[in-house]
């Protein structure tokens, strides 16, 4: 019998960063993470030398992790973490953050996830991405997750009816939501036809299946709630959180995540139902990914995907809201920062920020986190819910984050997505 | 002795003035050139290898050398008498004791190359020798006797090695022949444009390879695929034929030159 | 149905010879159990001693018990194709260049899943599969999905020959025709389709019977001068011919019987060694450059180098002492051969016999090799795209003691085993 878990009481989540993506960038890693630290220190109020708690998730570091960041933009924390799980590592950071602050082994923790995009980065990523990669799918030609991730959407096509024009839902709605998004990188609309006429990559994965890798930054703050109230800072709430690794490892190939195991222990922390959340904001590397995280959350039973988005519209003002920020799929995948999108989209839209993409009355929005192909699936998965605050106090908007390129739209290649 | 030096010294100008001729009676050391051929089971003469060191590049940027490698007898050759077992024990017999007077001296061209050119497998007989010294002479005691065979003018290594099932087939000296030469005439040695001094088929005479026997049991030499017998006079050719100076050596690859006299 | 293989037209001789982008070729340490075992065909995977779970992608401990002991085993292959792709898009150069390209998710009836190449004749997903490995142009293992009953043509496939290196429709030297073993490996190739043999040989004099007559009638053959112990003889060959050559098939040997004592003098030593390691040196030097710049000239291409060395190469077998000795330098040479041809992607093939049936073996008791069964090893060693071939029972047999234990396998042969 299982200890009954501590719940994240008394954390509050603040100030939400996005660095404007760009497709590439000469810069580094780090200049994308001091980029997203100067943003949480000017918008908190909070000075640097307070900031005593760092959570990072970059794949473009190296040969530095977090450790090489403190000295790089002197900070000088007393807790410390680098985690290297992409879509996973918005909510494994503010899980990890939250127990921190709950212990008081850090009063303010930045938690950031960044990448920077030079032309060849891609590439070399992949080539030494992880030791099962090198050796049984990198050979294989697919320069990058496309393959393993048609193979996914095929066999789940095959056995659950699921068609092309069910993920083009997806791809359509999030689109939609994207085009109210100042920072997205696609200000196209896509429509279904558009989508299901665009190029083979490696089928059934079709061009608007893929993620753009972009540079970027995603960041956020995790504090006490006190501490957010003595800062007047418009905060969100932790009600659960969920972490699960190499899960179902049995199952041949991927019809389900992990967050099928824990899901119930889920809901049971924030005490609430799948009806009671108003909008999801799931890891949507590959539309197969989000119909598979609307049935293993629970939101329908393993196989109806397809039903359920064929009868809900998925827009901010529609009935099941998902990726109001227009998800990766159409922001573009700024390297880690992509699991850290969801998490900070889903504080602006309970603290007031989200603009023309507000969920109306949204008082719990649920994030999911998806990550790591290392072979033929993605081995880390987790999700958190997170509610408004009792505080009335309405966010800062944001600055003027009107500095993305005009032309990136023209440069978007099937590019295969980091996780 | 100035009528040495006189001589000497008129040697040199008609040399100069080409009243004297030198004819290079040598083949070109080529790894194409074939070599003697033995039964597998015998150890086996080395043909003619060789590979540069540098050519004005990396190896050596300012200049061009080989390295080469080859037997004793590769190519136009000296046989020494120590290379027959008939000669084993006789004094002064490898390359690098011969008395080197000898390597300077006459030379009788004796003309087969009619009788060759019908058989391959001619044998040169008593009878060929007396027609020769009617015509030309007694054979001087102290000579080569060199038979021409123009064999030299077979190119092609095939033709010139002339192998089929049961052997080789080039010419050479009957035993008899080889033996009144030696015991009758007292010559410096016998040469040939072909592979070997005996024929082709010589093991198969009386003794086996006669010619080898004969000579060097006596303390004779031989000289091998020799060229441009045909640019010789039947007699009064000079020849000058030093091997190298190999301790105990029983042959080697060299330079065989003829003085003949008047124009080319 | 794969469409069969047509000989292709002649080449434009104005354009850019296409080169070699390799296949990703990095691979853990572990993984390289797969490449040993598929340089000599196999599929082996990793099987837990200890719980019998079969493991994949190959690992440091079990995935189910954690025990180290890991053997690797021969497997069937046999599993059923859960999904299938084609590839139409890629970041690698290798695929880029050769799309569209088919992959495909099997799970073993074994356990494991496995991404693959798909053979063309592998249908929609469900269905039964087979599972092989086969060396890409890397040099590294691969899995390749076959179909459960292949056409008569599956050979042909696209992708498949990339693994391979038919000798159809190519151009092949085989270096010395005048022996059996040469004659038997050229009637072989002109059997598999090759399109032009070039037979060397040297001292043009030596006959050895009506060997080399009969197979210079054929019309594909071409007899060349080729003495491997003249630099000059190889580099004039691979001048004139080396940039059309796609296959070489080093099979000059010298073999003579003899150990230490048993022959004063090192002359013969020194003529097997003259052919049998360095002739391998100059013909490298002189030919390798050439096929290396063909390796991805088209869809038949410079391919493959096959060198004749024996079983005698792994441990010295003494009544034939020094022959031993220079196969073992041939061996050693070839894997630097093996390693500087890598980076073209062109096969180095060794080949392993046991005694031949021929002249130098006369006192070797059978089993012996026939000519024409080692030629058809060869040829087979190509097609398959084996780069490690011990054909002959003896060559077998001698080869599991070595692997078993080499120290023993010297005292059984120091005794006077056969």
């Amino acid at each position: 019998m299982s200890r009954r878990r501590a719940s994240y009481e008394g954390v509050a989540v603040a100030v939400p960063v996005t660095v404007p993506y760009v497709r590439y960038s000469t810069k580094s890693a780090h200049w994308f993470i001091g980029q997203a630290l100067e943003a949480l220190v000017r918008e908190s109020g909070v000075p640097k030398a307070q900031i005593d708690g760092l959570c990072l998730s970059s794949f473009s570091l190296a040969p530095d992790t977090a450790v090489g960041v403190t000295q790089h933009l002197g900070l000088s924390p007393r807790w410390l973490d680098h985690i290297p799980t992409g879509g996973a590592s918005g909510v494994m950071a503010l899980r990890r953050a939250a127990r921190a602050v709950q212990a008081g082994d850090a009063d303010i923790v930045a938690c950031v996830g960044a990448d920077t995009n030079h032309v060849d980065s891609f590439r070399q990523t992949l080539g030494s991405f992880s030791s099962f990669a090198r050796d049984a799918t990198y050979p294989y030609g697919s320069g990058g997750p496309n393959s393993i991730f048609a193979f996914i959407t095929a066999n789940y096509m095959r056995r659950y009816g699921a068609t092309r024009e069910d993920f083009g839902r997806i791809a359509v709605a999030q689109r939609c939501n994207a085009l109210k998004n100042p920072n997205a990188l696609f200000k196209k609309r896509l429509t279904l036809d558009d989508y299901l006429s665009a190029k083979p990559i490696s089928d059934p994965i079709h061009l608007f299946d893929c993620v753009m890798p972009c540079a970027g930054a995603e960041a956020f703050l995790v504090m006490s709630e006190e501490r957010a109230r003595g800062l007047g800072l418009a905060h969100v709430l932790i009600r659960a959180g969920i972490e699960r690794h190499n899960a179902y490892a049995d199952d041949p190939v991927m019809v389900r995540g992990g967050w099928r195991i824990d899901r119930d222990d889920l809901y049971a922390q924030a005490d609430v139902k799948p009806a009671d959340i108003d909008f999801v904001q799931t890891y949507d590397d590959y539309p197969v990914i989000v119909m598979m995280q609307f049935e293993d959350l629970g939101f329908c039973e393993k196989g109806e995907g397809p039903e359920f988005v064929r009868r809900h519209t998925l827009t901010c003002d529609g009935v099941f809201p998902n990726n109001t920020s227009g998800g990766q799929l159409s922001c573009g995948q700024a390297g880690a920062a992509a699991g850290f999108l969801g998490m900070t989209e889903t504080i602006r839209q309970l603290t007031d920020l989200a603009g023309a993409r507000t969920v109306p009355d949204a008082q719990l929005g649920l994030v999911a986190g998806f990550g790591m192909v290392t072979y033929d699936r993605c081995l880390c998965t987790g999700a958190m819910i997170l509610g408004r605050s009792a505080d009335k106090r309405p966010g800062k908007p944001p600055p003027d984050t009107a500095l993305i390129p005009s032309g990136a739209e023209q440069h978007a290649t099937a590019n295969e997505g980091l996780r | 002795m100035t009528d040495t030096n006189q001589l000497l010294a008129g040697l040199v100008n008609a040399m100069a003035s080409g009243h004297i001729r030198v004819v290079d009676l040598t083949q070109t050391l080529t790894p194409e050139f074939p070599q003697i051929a033995l039964p597998p089971e015998m150890g086996q003469c080395w043909p003619f290898r060789i590979e540069e060191v540098s050519k004005y590049d990396e190896r050596g940027p300012g200049w061009y050398w080989n390295n080469f490698s080859c037997g004793e007898h590769t190519g136009t050759h000296f046989d020494a008498p120590i290379h027959w077992i008939s000669g084993r024990d006789l004094p002064n017999n490898s390359v690098d004791t011969i008395p080197v007077q000898h390597f300077v001296a006459a030379a009788c061209v004796i003309d087969c190359s009619a009788q060759v050119k019908a058989d391959p497998d001619y044998l040169m007989t008593l009878a060929d020798i007396e027609a020769f010294e009617v015509a030309h002479g007694r054979i001087p005691s102290g000579a080569w006797v060199l038979m021409r065979t123009d064999w030299s003018q077979r190119l092609d290594p095939q033709a010139y090695q002339n192998f089929d099932e049961t052997g080789q087939h080039t010419p050479g000296p009957s035993a008899e022949a080889v033996r009144f030469l030696v015991e009758q005439r007292d010559v410096l040695g016998f040469g040939s444009e072909a592979i070997g001094t005996d024929a082709g088929q010589g093991y198969h005479l009386r003794p086996p390879y006669p010619c080898h026997y004969y000579m060097h049991g006596a303390g004779r030499y031989g000289l091998q695929c020799l060229s441009n017998l045909d640019q010789l006079p039947a007699t009064g050719a000079v020849l000058i034929c030093p091997p190298l100076k190999i301790q105990k050596g029983s042959g080697s690859p060299l330079r065989v030159l003829a003085l003949v006299g008047g124009r080319a | 149905m794969t469409m069969p293989l047509m000989k292709p037209p002649r080449k434009n001789p104005v354009l850019r010879t296409r080169q070699m982008n390799l296949p990703p070729w990095a691979r853990s340490r572990v993984a390289l159990g797969i490449t040993a075992a598929a340089a000599e065909g196999r599929l082996e995977l990793q099987v837990c001693d200890d719980c019998g779970a079969t493991q994949y992608p190959p690992r440091e401990a079990c995935h189910r018990c954690l025990s180290p002991r890991l053997t690797w085993r021969e497997q069937t292959g046999e599993g059923e194709l859960l999904a299938r792709t084609t590839l139409h898009h890629s970041n690698d150069l290798f695929f880029r260049e050769r799309l569209p390209w088919r992959l495909g998710l099997v799970q073993l009836s074994a356990g494991p899943t496995l991404m693959v190449h798909l053979h063309g004749e592998v249908g929609e997903a469900p269905t039964r599969i087979k599972v092989g490995a086969r060396l890409d142009r890397a040099g590294q293992a691969v899995l390749i999905g076959f179909p459960d009953k292949g056409s008569a043509h599956m050979a042909d496939d696209k992708m498949l020959r990339e693994m391979t290196s038919d000798p159809k429709f190519r151009k092949v030297l085989v270096t010395d025709g005048k022996t059996e073993v040469g004659q038997a490996i050229v009637r072989a190739l002109v059997q598999a389709g090759a399109d032009i043999v070039w037979v060397g040989h040297a001292e043009p004099w030596k006959k050895f019977g009506a060997g080399l007559d009969d197979i210079s009638s054929l019309p594909q053959v071409t007899l060349v001068p080729l003495d491997l112990t003249n630099g000059r003889s190889v580099s004039e060959l691979a001048g004139e011919i080396g940039g059309k050559v796609d296959i070489v098939i080093n099979n000059a040997e010298v073999h003579r019987t003899f150990g230490i004592v048993a022959r004063r003098g090192t002359d013969v030593a020194k003529a097997e060694m003259d052919i049998n390691y360095f002739g391998l040196l100059r013909l490298a030097q002189e030919f390798g450059p050439a096929l290396r710049a063909r390796s991805a000239d088209g869809a038949i291409g410079a391919t493959a180098w096959v060198n004749l060395l024996s079983i005698y190469a792994l441990s010295n077998f003494p009544p034939h002492g020094t022959f031993s000795a220079s196969k073992a330098a041939a061996h050693s040479l070839s894997q630097c051969l093996r390693a500087e041809m890598r980076p073209a992607g062109i096969r180095v093939v060794n080949v392993f016999p046991g005694p031949i049936d021929d002249e130098w073996n006369q006192h070797m008791p059978p089993p012996k090799l026939l000519p024409s069964t080692l030629a058809a090893a060869i040829v087979k060693a190509l097609r398959d795209g084996v780069e490690d071939a011990y054909p002959g029972d003896v060559a077998q047999e001698w080869l599991e003691r070595w692997r078993d234990n080499p120290k023993v396998l010297e005292r059984e042969l120091a005794a006077g085993a056969s």
